[in-house]
């Protein structure tokens, strides 16, 4: 059984079908990317896998120590819990916040003390938040941002937020993520260091990753098997080379040969 | 408890004490004459008000404007257990009945609302204040338009200097805590709080409850600092009047609005004669700042100790050393 | 029966006055998104205009409606100016409290000008009552719900049929693409406010006439109905206003008739948070959910 299983998965707008029939595995500690011409439905797949939309109909299943969890079922913050977590197209950091509080805003569920706690701050309150203070700093030395930490993340140069995204996922404790076009807007270079930093955070933390990308370089370079959307639908899977040469994609991008 | 006893916190309980007893040695020698003792009871039930209604709105970033509604539950219920209990149990227990009443109305009024955004909330909110405010101006426990008076006059500078200080320091370890920084990120960006595993509508929740509850006890305190309760003083302009300390102090900085309610408590004892200006004047400044200070006066910083004290975050020199020893 | 229909007739000309508020607000709120809090201290400043027309002018009681209408859409057209517009890039909440800020400056304005005494509009319409059907119709309450059915037939006109209009919905549905079709955005928002603003002065008249008092507080609720009212038929639809001011006008007249007058107020803003919780966008509006 594969670790991420979607299964038929359909989304309509209306009349208006943004994802069609769509069927996906992917296995655990894969690299998979997905790849798709403008409007062709990668960003509301990856919404309706993240929860923010519910699926018209089809579902979506994650395997995991031996059990099945419908994450087509929960909301967002439910699916990021079972170690699902995402980046944004269009960054969503916390902008007025240091990038430390980034990072500890997606630990918050370690915290070991509830309302009553954070009031009068007895039981475990301090030694829980002096956890959460090192967990965070030893995350970020392991991301190489911490020389960033009390800055806030507004002032981050354009890559390095990019990236401060990436690891405000992996510090909810993912081990699934979804990258909606990390390398958009990147000058090559940067996208060379995020290649690089994506392919070093998987190895180190034994992460499944499916990323949305158009540059292709990226993808190439770093994704084991490629899905090819169009219209909504799945065109065409398979190797970087594969798919290079698919006849269905070449069209897709190029448009019909009359 | 080492933290308890950190040296900011002790340094903080020292400026308490002093304040305190400054304070009440200038009540005692007649420094602070009544008539200043009670601008000062208004300040302080001020600050309760604008700290917790700064913890909705600025920093969980939920518009309501409904805060008077919170209000005037807490001041009805410790109007109406004092009929019968005039004395400190009276008003301990009329709080606690207010504070379990506010519990349950701002519970079932959150749950639905909060998920309502920016605009649609603070109208609803609004509406949800002048439900209550028409619903006690309908009942008869309320005593209908005329209010409450007589109500037993149990405030003193010790009783209202343990309760703002209260709300204050519970206001402010509410914000520097996981669920402060939940409250927090939703304020930034729901979507993305959402996708980090926050339960957004449950920290909102929170959040909506724990300001109304602060709002009731400042409500109790009103109703035995002024004596008399009527539906008229619990409307949409008191509400107003609350965010307008907030926005003064800065969205976010429960410090600032502490401040400018103090602030704002003395420029009204200066102009008391001249309401209408006085008015006009927080209008145009309410809509001045919005324009060019959209945060607020100060912003989302708090006035504290690190800077006058040189604490400054860790610098990586000290993180680095404390790695090496 | 007769009751009912008594009770109906009542609820239609308060109605429309609803409804002429509440295309000020869903007007506005088509074209720039902020729910224009200020909108019912316009309504009370038209309602000031029109009576001292009235009463130091002697000015008949049709010319001032057309003078309060031209002074309070000029009156509209200020504020947008000068506090509105700085905030058209900022956010949402900055935008609503700045409204709060102009709806409290208004207020206090008006309050320190002419303090806070309760002005009786004078009766210049005869309060004749007539028999039809065995129901009792007032001469005044026709005169309202005929201004009213004819200013919003009036502003139909001009929002489907004419160059304005089609400028309108255009800036409504997406403002850059309107500026790039070479619609001048600033005015249409201008004359937006305009518009809105003019038929809240005229409402402010019909009130003052029919309940006889104008004074600084007048506009708050009568702003808060109207509001829930654009919101029940949908916020930013123009139709969606006129069928919400009517159905606010029924339902708080049924209310006050048939249950307690005491809890009317109460029930519109029920009303108000069951919308919002059922369904948001109003009667005739569309499910429209955040951009990811």
């Amino acid at each position: 059984m594969s670790y991420l299983s979607i299964e038929h998965l359909t989304k309509n707008f209306g009349g208006l079908s943004a994802v069609s029939n769509v069927s996906i595995s992917v296995n655990e500690g894969e690299l998979v990317g997905l790849i798709g011409p403008n409007g062709a439905g990668k960003t509301t797949l990856f919404n309706v896998l993240t929860g923010v939309y519910k699926p018209t109909q089809g579902k979506v299943i994650l395997n995991k120590g031996g059990k099945s969890i419908e994450l087509s079922k929960l909301p967002p913050y439910k699916i990021t819990h079972q170690g699902v977590a995402r980046t944004f197209q269009n960054i969503r950091l916390f902008k007025d916040l240091t990038v430390l509080d980034n990072v500890k805003i997606a630990m918050n569920q370690q915290a070991q003390y509830g309302l009553f706690g954070a009031l009068t701050r007895l039981g475990k309150f301090y030694a829980s938040e002096a956890d959460i203070d090192k967990r965070a700093h030893d995350f970020l030395k392991k991301v190489n941002l911490d020389e960033l930490a009390y800055d806030l993340a507004k002032n981050l140069p354009y890559g390095k937020q990019r990236q401060l995204e990436i690891a405000r996922a992996m510090a909810t404790g993912a081990k699934l993520l979804f990258l909606d076009e990390p390398a958009a807007g990147m000058n090559p270079q940067e996208t060379q260091a995020l290649t690089e930093f994506i392919a070093k955070i998987r190895k180190e933390m034994d992460l499944t990753i499916v990323l949305i990308e158009h540059d292709m370089s990226l993808v190439m370079n770093i994704c084991e098997r490629i899905f090819v959307l169009d219209y909504g639908k799945l065109i065409a899977s398979g190797t970087a080379d594969e798919v290079k040469n698919n006849r269905k994609v070449i069209e897709a991008y190029l448009g019909e040969e009359e | 408890m080492k933290n308890l006893f950190s040296k900011k916190n002790l340094i903080w309980l020292g400026i308490l004490i002093v304040l305190f007893f400054l304070v009440q040695f200038m009540i005692d020698a007649r420094i602070i004459i009544p008539y200043h003792r009670t601008i000062l009871f208004g300040i302080g039930i001020f600050i309760i008000l604008g700290v917790s209604l700064n913890i909705i709105i600025g920093i969980t970033g939920q518009l309501s404007l409904g805060h008077a509604g919170f209000m005037s539950i807490g001041a009805y219920s410790a109007a109406i257990v004092m009929q019968y209990m005039p004395d400190m149990t009276g008003l301990l227990l009329g709080m606690l009945v207010g504070t379990l009443v506010s519990i349950l109305v701002s519970f079932v009024v959150a749950i639905p609302t909060l998920r309502l955004k920016g605009d649609y909330l603070a109208i609803a909110t609004l509406g949800v204040g002048e439900i209550i405010r028409i619903v006690i101006l309908n009942l008869e426990i309320t005593n209908g338009a005329s209010g409450i008076s007589n109500i037993k006059n149990l405030i003193s500078w010790p009783l209202l200097f343990v309760f703002v200080v209260a709300a204050v320091v519970l206001s402010a370890n509410f914000k520097n805590s996981a669920i402060g920084r939940a409250c927090i990120s939703i304020k930034e960006d729901e979507i993305a709080s959402e996708a980090m595993g926050i339960h957004t509508t449950k920290y909102k929740v929170i959040a909506f409850i724990f300001g109304a509850v602060l709002a009731s006890v400042a409500g109790s305190l009103y109703a035995t600092t002024y004596y008399v309760v009527k539906p008229e003083t619990f409307g949409i302009a008191t509400s107003i009047n609350i965010l307008i300390i907030v926005v003064f102090g800065g969205m976010g900085s429960l410090t600032g609005s502490a401040v400018s309610a103090v602030f704002i408590g003395i420029v009204n004892m200066l102009l008391q004669s001249y309401a209408e200006v006085r008015l006009i004047t927080y209008a145009l400044v309410l809509i001045v700042v919005m324009i060019f200070r959209p945060q607020g006066l100060f912003g989302s910083k708090e006035f504290g100790l690190d800077k006058i004290l040189g604490f400054k975050p860790p610098s990586l020199k000290k993180l680095r050393k404390e790695e090496s020893t | 029966m007769q009751q009912f229909l008594q009770q109906t007739i009542n609820g239609l000309s308060i109605g429309g006055v609803y409804a002429l508020i509440a295309l000020g607000y869903t007007m506005v709120y088509g074209i720039i998104k902020l729910i224009n809090f200020a909108h019912g201290e316009i309504f009370m400043f038209g309602a000031y205009v029109g009576m001292i027309a009235v009463m130091n002018f002697n000015i008949p009681i049709y010319l001032a409606f057309v003078i309060a209408m031209a002074v309070t859409a000029l009156f509209g057209v200020i504020i947008e100016r000068v506090a509105y517009k700085p905030l058209r890039k900022s956010s949402r909440t900055a935008a609503l409290i700045t409204a709060i800020g102009v709806s409290f400056l208004i207020q206090n304005g008006v309050l320190m000008v002419m303090g806070a005494n309760i002005y009786a509009f004078p009766q210049v319409i005869p309060n004749r009552f007539f028999t039809v059907f065995g129901l009792r119709l007032n001469m005044l309450q026709l005169v309202i719900f005929a201004t009213s059915i004819a200013l919003m037939i009036i502003l139909q006109f001009i929002v489907s049929k004419t160059k304005l209009g089609r400028a309108m919905r255009s800036v409504a549905v997406d403002k850059d693409a309107a500026a790039l079709m070479g619609v001048n955005v600033d005015n249409v928002i201008t004359i937006t406010f305009a518009i809105g603003s003019a038929l809240a002065a005229a409402a402010g008249i019909m009130v003052g006439l029919y309940y006889i008092k104008v004074f600084p507080f007048m506009g708050f609720t009568p702003g808060l109905k109207a509001f829930v009212a654009a919101v029940f038929g949908g916020i930013g639809i123009i139709p969606g206003a006129m069928i919400g001011g009517f159905a606010i006008g029924l339902i708080e007249t049924y209310v006050a008739g048939y249950g307690s007058t005491l809890y009317k107020d109460a029930v519109v803003f029920i009303i108000l948070i069951l919308i919002l919780l059922v369904k948001p966008s109003g009667l005739l509006g569309k499910n429209v959910k955040e951009k990811v």
